[in-house]
């Protein structure tokens, strides 16, 4: 079969044609490029599940500022507050925003975490992924499947467009982590071909324009908090998808969209700290705080 | 752009918080310390652009020191390396320089004491990494492949020994780079290959009449 994929249709094409999953077409195609076994390809995506459960649980557990000292309590103060409260939308929505709180904050304390795809994206697959696993009881068989078919997403989105937030804003990072870990959940709770893809169609549509304006450029604000609310934002394009919601757009065409939003955005929002929230009057005095003038 | 394969996309597991200013700056440093082949003793690093203006935040001097000490991007020790005892075995120094010309994640290496080298490269985004320069060659070396660096006398028939070697033992060349200062002068060449390189065809290399240099650099794990 050795096709390459470069386009969410000939992917879709090839999964019906052949009766298979995500999954399975990605993890195939995958041990045939570097010339392992589909076995080799699951362990290598078992050592970066463990590692985004490692980082949960480190991050869960710690307190500890980042270096500018801008960020790093925000999950402890989370986990204090459900302490006494429930959540408003249940005990799923607590995990995800812990989870992936825990796994931001991991990051940006020199932590270890997984890019996935990229490090200032690391906690909305992982704390999605997770905490509906955990809830829904899914095997870890269940588990690599999904994040198999998330990395396929992001592959054919990077095979379009470069996912780094110079290049083409946050709705390249971030964006793209949100379009992946709906097509997680989406496989994840039985979703067949056609819903993982809308999942991520849906998810990535209400995401475009994103741009890219750290303050002080450090991958702090506004991008750990943006984690929890993009994680949460996942689940709700896998429920829409699952539900037989169908995004108007094909996948295809939302990212040539994304790719094209990203050109005209102005290199001033993209990951340079230019304009935005970098130079707002408290963007600035933060950087000065952090770096001296 | 090369394109992703789905592994780049699910990893790699690293040391946050940046993959181009903390990855990349210990891929850089490895790569570095690997074409040096000898254990660093004394390292200065000048970070340019953005590695220099926002490097602090993001760990860039850690990750380019460990990297220097042979640390991976995953390794836990890379977040405390300033105060580690690892860090005690070698003097280092940092300097910055904005310079428009040069790449927004760029950084000279130079190693001191006995065999200076002077090394350069850029964080090229998602944890990729060039190494662009080797003292007075302009190189181009990534990490993913395994890698036999030579400087040489430049002259009719050294790529052919080199490639005719190269086939012999059944290894396919990736890419193949030369340079050279001038004519007849020093060159270099920068063959990426497909299979790997063992200890003896690396001293078959060094043997061969009028080599300066010879490295071999394995590629990075992740």
């Amino acid at each position: 079969m050795n096709i390459t994929i470069n386009t969410f249709e000939q992917l879709f094409d090839i999964c019906i044609s052949n009766n298979k999953k995500i999954y399975e077409v990605a993890q195939e195609n995958m041990a045939k490029d570097a010339d392992i076994s589909v076995e080799n390809v699951r362990t290598f995506a078992m050592k970066s599940l463990f590692a985004m459960k490692e980082a949960i649980q480190t991050g869960m557990a710690s307190k500890e500022l980042s270096m500018s000292g801008m960020c790093g309590q925000d999950c402890h103060r989370v986990q204090n507050y459900y302490k006494s409260q429930r959540p408003m939308f249940g005990p799923l929505f607590e995990k995800v925003v812990e989870y992936a709180l825990a796994t931001s904050e991991e990051n940006i304390r020199m932590g270890k975490i997984v890019a996935c795809p990229t490090a200032g994206s690391c906690g909305i697959l992982p704390a999605a992924l997770v905490a509906v696993s955990e809830e829904f009881d899914h095997s870890e068989r269940e588990q690599l499947n999904a994040l198999i078919t998330a990395g396929e997403i992001g592959r054919i989105i990077s095979s379009k467009v470069s996912l780094a937030g110079a290049v083409a804003g946050c709705q390249a990072e971030c964006g793209a982590a949100s379009a992946m870990a709906a097509a997680a959940i989406c496989q994840l709770r039985g979703g067949n071909v056609s819903q993982v893809l809308n999942a991520s169609a849906l998810a990535m549509k209400n995401l475009l324009g994103l741009t890219c304006d750290p303050v002080a450029g450090l991958v702090e604000v506004p991008c750990v908090k943006r984690n929890p609310f993009l994680a949460v934002h996942a689940i709700t394009a896998a429920e829409l998808a699952l539900s037989g919601v169908e995004s108007k757009i094909p996948l295809d065409e939302v990212i040539d969209a994304m790719e094209q939003t990203g050109a005209l955005m102005s290199p001033t929002l993209k990951e340079s700290s230019q304009a935005g929230l970098a130079t707002t009057k408290t963007g600035l005095r933060i950087q000065k705080q952090v770096f001296g003038e | 752009m090369k394109k992703s394969t789905l592994f780049d996309i699910i990893s790699p597991v690293m040391v946050g918080p940046s993959s181009s200013h903390t990855a990349g700056a210990v891929r850089l440093g490895l790569l570095a310390r690997n074409i040096y082949k000898n254990t660093p003793k004394k390292v200065k690093f000048k970070l340019y652009n953005s590695y220099a203006h926002t490097g602090k935040g993001h760990g860039t001097e850690k990750g380019l020191l460990a990297g220097v000490l042979g640390l991976s991007v995953e390794d836990r020790r890379i977040k405390d390396i300033f105060e580690s005892d690892l860090a005690k075995t070698i003097d280092y120094t940092f300097e910055y320089s904005d310079n428009f010309k040069a790449h927004p994640n760029a950084v000279d290496i130079t190693f001191y004491g006995g065999n200076e080298m002077f090394i350069a490269g850029e964080s090229v985004g998602a944890g990729e990494v060039v190494i662009r320069r080797i003292n007075e060659f302009n190189v181009k070396l990534t990490g993913k492949y395994n890698t036999l660096i030579l400087v040489y006398k430049d002259m009719p028939g050294m790529i052919s020994q080199v490639s005719s070697l190269l086939q012999y033992h059944n290894i396919n060349i990736a890419s193949l780079n030369c340079d050279r200062k001038a004519k007849g002068s020093e060159a270099s060449m920068i063959i990426s290959i497909d299979g790997r390189i063992d200890a003896e065809m690396i001293k078959t290399v060094e043997e061969i009449p009028d080599v300066y240099f010879v490295s071999y650099v394995e590629k990075l794990d992740n």
